[in-house]
């Protein structure tokens, strides 16, 4: 709405928004800070909140165990390699169905979205005998295939929304000039949707990232990613919190930026393009 | 060479029969045009053609040469779409090299391809921008700089004009012409607008329903019409019809005569009477709305335009007997 | 569009996806079957044979699934309650002009992206610890006694740090569906003489209900599984089993995989129940 507001409204709204906004964003902004406490101050009483003699301390002391970086560099691989593998499955399927649609075409859609809403913990013993019999058990290839079969239908259908606005007659025009199926898709479809792939990937890295299910159940020690590591400090007690939080920011931090940017295409792959 | 030659073609929607079995010879050179009304099938023919639908049944020629199976990419044919369907993250200049490149022609000779075709098009400013940086006419003609680059047995073009606003049509219908007097190369032309067809074509195919209603040279089409159809479809403003007595009195169940044949006049010695009821004066030209007893619809006149007649005036209107076309009870010419 | 050619070209590249999801779909759920259906005990025997219906009723009479039910209910239901009523709220308000409103969306969105594993350690040793907590800390400023949130109010504080992971989620979604809303719509009702609370009322409201829905369903399907912020904080203790976690207890912790799958065709059914109104809208939108 175009319209002039009172600048005592405006006012009004942007201290309520800013309130509110803070204190949804507290508990992020309070373990940044924590980890920048020393363990004796981070259990001060009463609380401290900027006074306090800043340190790095935490973040090299959590760097140093050298398994740290092992449980990040999991993390990286899985999530990113699940997305990889999910996007060059995805592409050819999504060019299907949005460029040679069916009658078929919609009920496969939906299909493969429901297999999204099959609940994880209804075919957990399944999964965890076949990774046991294939050796797959903590392993990051088997979290890797995991992850992508549980993120391939939004990236399906992320990918056949953003190829459905891609006007056809590009391609007949790409096929009319000599190209054959491969030029099409590589050199046409693909630089074309480099924006809708980027912020599909984008989202299923964040999405591939946090997921707290199977990396929980299918890994022990070799294979196990930041969701696996911070877990491990949900028994012990006291002085601990400023390295708790240290670990924490390290883990959140870079998906906490990717996820900024990808605002939009959450909502768009979250709810397969039903609010728009 | 481009003799492209339909045997038999028909294209069927599941069971929707969208062209029943046709027959079609175009030849090398010509510029052919495909003309009807929106859904009669005429976009659908070119898709044929170009291999980007298949056919139901039948058989397309391209040389004599069996292409009915052969991918699009194959066939030799090149197409300007309706939309240019240029590739938006190429300049200009990759736009037209992209069919070289796909066939596999080396760097220099693509080069040298893409700076001719960039000159016969008035493209040479232009071949670093981006397509979104053009506008509708330079979009146009890098579209068909795309398509002579290739040097393709024939051209086809869907429908390329009607994204353009009116006074660039007619530039650009020029253009088309030139272009096709100076590389001889046959081309089909799919457009709606009967002006297009007329001022275009070596050839006219009127389409109707899927079926070809009737094939022949600007000229012939307009003076000898075979059914009602063709009569009304081609020549603007439309022919105006005419039943009841006044076709019996010519032995005809329709008879049909166009605006620029009839005379208009005050006097009394005339054969049809009617009152002006809209005129449109174009300056050049005026155009008379008359409302004649018994007939339904308007019938529309030509005069010059100095003629001064106002909504409400009696008109007296003399024929052309010469060129009144005359129609039996199935819509077919009668002579 | 299509000739022959290019619609067996489309069903070739269909098929890697089509075909591993239907593998990924088939397999672990016909062994899931399978398993419910025998008396299997990996550390006590292996699989002892047939049981037919018995894993069923035993998981269904079994003195915890009613609580688990309960407990299920309990956090969906509460985590909806809160994320929708707060969600409309705050989108509102979002959509109001203000100074810095990127950053405050920002600020709003950031909980998403914060995996749970994390958001639950944080809220349970930094928050809601009855001693060095800062829960336990503003309580003992205005003199209350700190309470131990995960024990004593286990199920309330489970809600909260899930509400606080999804609120962002409905906020953002509603918030893109309130713009959504031609503005004319509300000046129409405005020179109509409708004040704010009607125009929200039979204007905003209405309009966002198909978002408010969308909400409520993929939030259900995902509420209906959580499990890392159950396994971090109270590990089910404290009547905060819920259905997906005393499956996990039944397969993985006490590895009695026929009972657990029972429970798990359970979940499957609850699941697909949701799914099924879930799709109705999404394939409604495919038309569109």
């Amino acid at each position: 709405m175009a319209r002039a507001v009172t600048p005592q409204r405006k006012a009004i709204n942007t201290t309520l928004a800013w309130a509110v906004g803070l204190l949804i964003f507290f508990p992020i902004l309070w373990t940044i800070l924590t980890s920048f406490k020393t363990e004796a101050q981070a259990i001060n009483d009463p609380p401290l909140f900027l006074f306090f003699d800043w340190t790095l301390e935490n973040y090299s002391v959590v760097q140093e165990r050298s398994d740290y970086m092992r449980f990040l560099w999991n993390s990286v691989i899985i999530a990113v390699g699940s997305t990889i593998l999910g996007v060059l499955i995805a592409v050819p399927a999504a060019w299907s169905m949005a460029f040679v649609p069916s009658r078929r075409t919609k009920d496969i859609l939906l299909w493969m979205l429901s297999t999204k809403m099959l609940p994880a913990v209804g075919v957990l013993y399944p999964i965890y005998l076949l990774f046991i019999k294939l050796g797959l058990l903590d392993s990051r290839v088997g979290l890797v295939v995991v992850l992508m079969l549980i993120n391939l239908p939004i990236i399906v259908w992320m990918l056949y929304t953003y190829f459905k606005e891609i006007p056809g007659e590009i391609l007949e025009a790409a096929r009319m000039d000599g190209a054959g199926l491969r030029e099409e898709i590589l050199y046409v479809l693909t630089p074309m949707a480099v924006p809708g792939i980027a912020s599909t990937m984008l989202l299923n890295v964040i999405l591939a990232w946090n997921e707290a299910f199977w990396t929980l159940n299918l890994t022990a020690a070799k294979a196990a990613p930041l969701t696996a590591f911070i877990a491990s400090y949900s028994s012990p007690e006291g002085l601990f919190y400023a390295k708790l939080s240290a670990a924490s920011t390290m883990a959140i931090a870079p998906i906490l930026i990717l996820g900024w940017f990808s605002q939009k295409q959450l909502v768009r792959g979250l709810t397969f393009g039903a609010v728009k | 060479m481009g003799r492209i030659t339909l045997d038999k073609v028909s294209k069927s929607f599941g069971a929707v029969e969208v062209i029943p079995p046709l027959d079609l010879t175009i030849e090398d050179g010509e510029f052919v045009v495909f003309v009807g009304p929106s859904g009669c099938g005429k976009s659908t023919l070119l898709r044929l053609i170009a291999g980007l639908e298949d056919v139901s049944g039948g058989q397309i020629r391209v040389d004599g040469q069996d292409a009915t199976t052969v991918p699009p990419a194959k066939r030799g044919l090149a197409m300007v779409f309706q939309s240019y369907a240029l590739y938006p993250h190429m300049s200009v200049r990759k736009n037209i090299a992209f069919p070289l490149r796909m066939a596999g022609l080396d760097a220099a000779e693509q080069e040298r391809r893409v700076t001719e075709a960039a000159k016969v098009l008035n493209l040479s400013d232009y071949l670093d921008r981006r397509p979104g940086q053009l506008s509708g006419g330079q979009r146009q003609r890098v579209a068909i700089g795309r398509a002579i680059v290739r040097e393709p047995a024939a051209f086809l073009f869907d429908e390329p004009l009607s994204n353009l606003d009116a006074a660039l049509r007619v530039g650009m219908r020029l253009e088309i012409s030139e272009l096709h007097e100076r590389l001889k190369t046959t081309m089909i032309y799919v457009t709606h607008d009967q002006v297009e067809a007329m001022t275009m074509a070596d050839k006219i195919v009127v389409l109707h329903a899927g079926r070809i209603e009737q094939v022949g040279s600007p000229l012939e089409l307009y003076r000898t019409p075979k059914n009602l159809f063709v009569a009304g479809f081609i020549g603007s403003p439309k022919m105006n019809f005419l039943t009841g007595p006044e076709a019996d009195r010519h032995g005809a169940h329709t008879i049909g005569i166009r605006p620029e044949h009839i005379k208009v006049s005050n006097d009394e010695s005339c054969i049809w009477r009617g009152t002006v009821g809209v005129s449109e004066h174009l300056g050049s030209d005026t155009f008379f709305h008359i409302h004649m007893e018994g007939q339904d619809t308007p019938l529309t006149v030509r005069a010059g335009g100095d003629v001064e007649l106002y909504h409400g005036d009696a008109i007296c209107m003399t024929p052309d007997e010469a060129h009144i076309h005359r129609f039996d009870a199935n819509g077919l010419r009668t002579d | 569009m299509a000739t022959q050619h290019s619609r067996s070209a489309a069903r070739l590249m269909m098929a890697p996806a089509v075909v591993l999801l239907m593998g990924w779909m088939l397999v672990p759920l016909t062994m899931t079957l399978w398993f419910s259906f025998r008396r299997y005990l990996p550390l006590r025997g292996g699989d002892l044979g047939w049981t037919g219906f018995d894993n069923y009723v035993r998981f269904v009479s079994s003195s915890s699934f009613w609580p688990s039910i309960q407990a299920t209910l309990i956090i969906v239901g509460g985590v909806l309650a809160i994320t929708v009523c707060f969600g409309v709220l705050l989108a509102l308000l979002l959509d109001q002009p203000m100074w810095g409103q990127g950053i405050v969306r920002i600020l709003v969105i950031a909980p998403f992206f914060v995996m749970p594993t994390v958001s639950a350690l944080v809220w349970k040793n930094m928050f809601m610890d009855p001693v060095n907590g800062l829960f336990a800390h503003l309580f003992k400023f205005f003199g209350a006694t700190p309470i131990s949130w995960l024990s004593e109010a286990s199920l309330a504080s489970i809600i909260m740090i899930v509400s606080w992971q999804w609120l962002p989620f409905a906020t953002l979604i509603l918030l893109t569906a309130i713009q959504s809303l031609d503005s004319e719509q509300l000046e129409a009702a405005e020179m109509d003489g409708a004040p704010a609370i009607k125009r929200f009322w039979f204007i905003i409201l209405p309009h966002m209900s198909r978002a408010i829905t969308v909400v409520i369903l993929i939030q259900t399907i995902f509420l209906l599984s959580i499990f890392a912020e159950i396994f971090v904080t109270t590990q089910g203790s404290f009547g905060t089993r819920t259905l997906t976690y005393l499956i996990f207890q039944r397969v993985l912790e006490s590895q009695n995989v026929g009972l657990g799958s029972a429970g798990g065709v359970y979940a499957i059914i609850l699941a697909n129940i949701v799914a099924l109104f879930l799709m109705r809208i999404v394939g409604k939108n495919l038309d569109a």
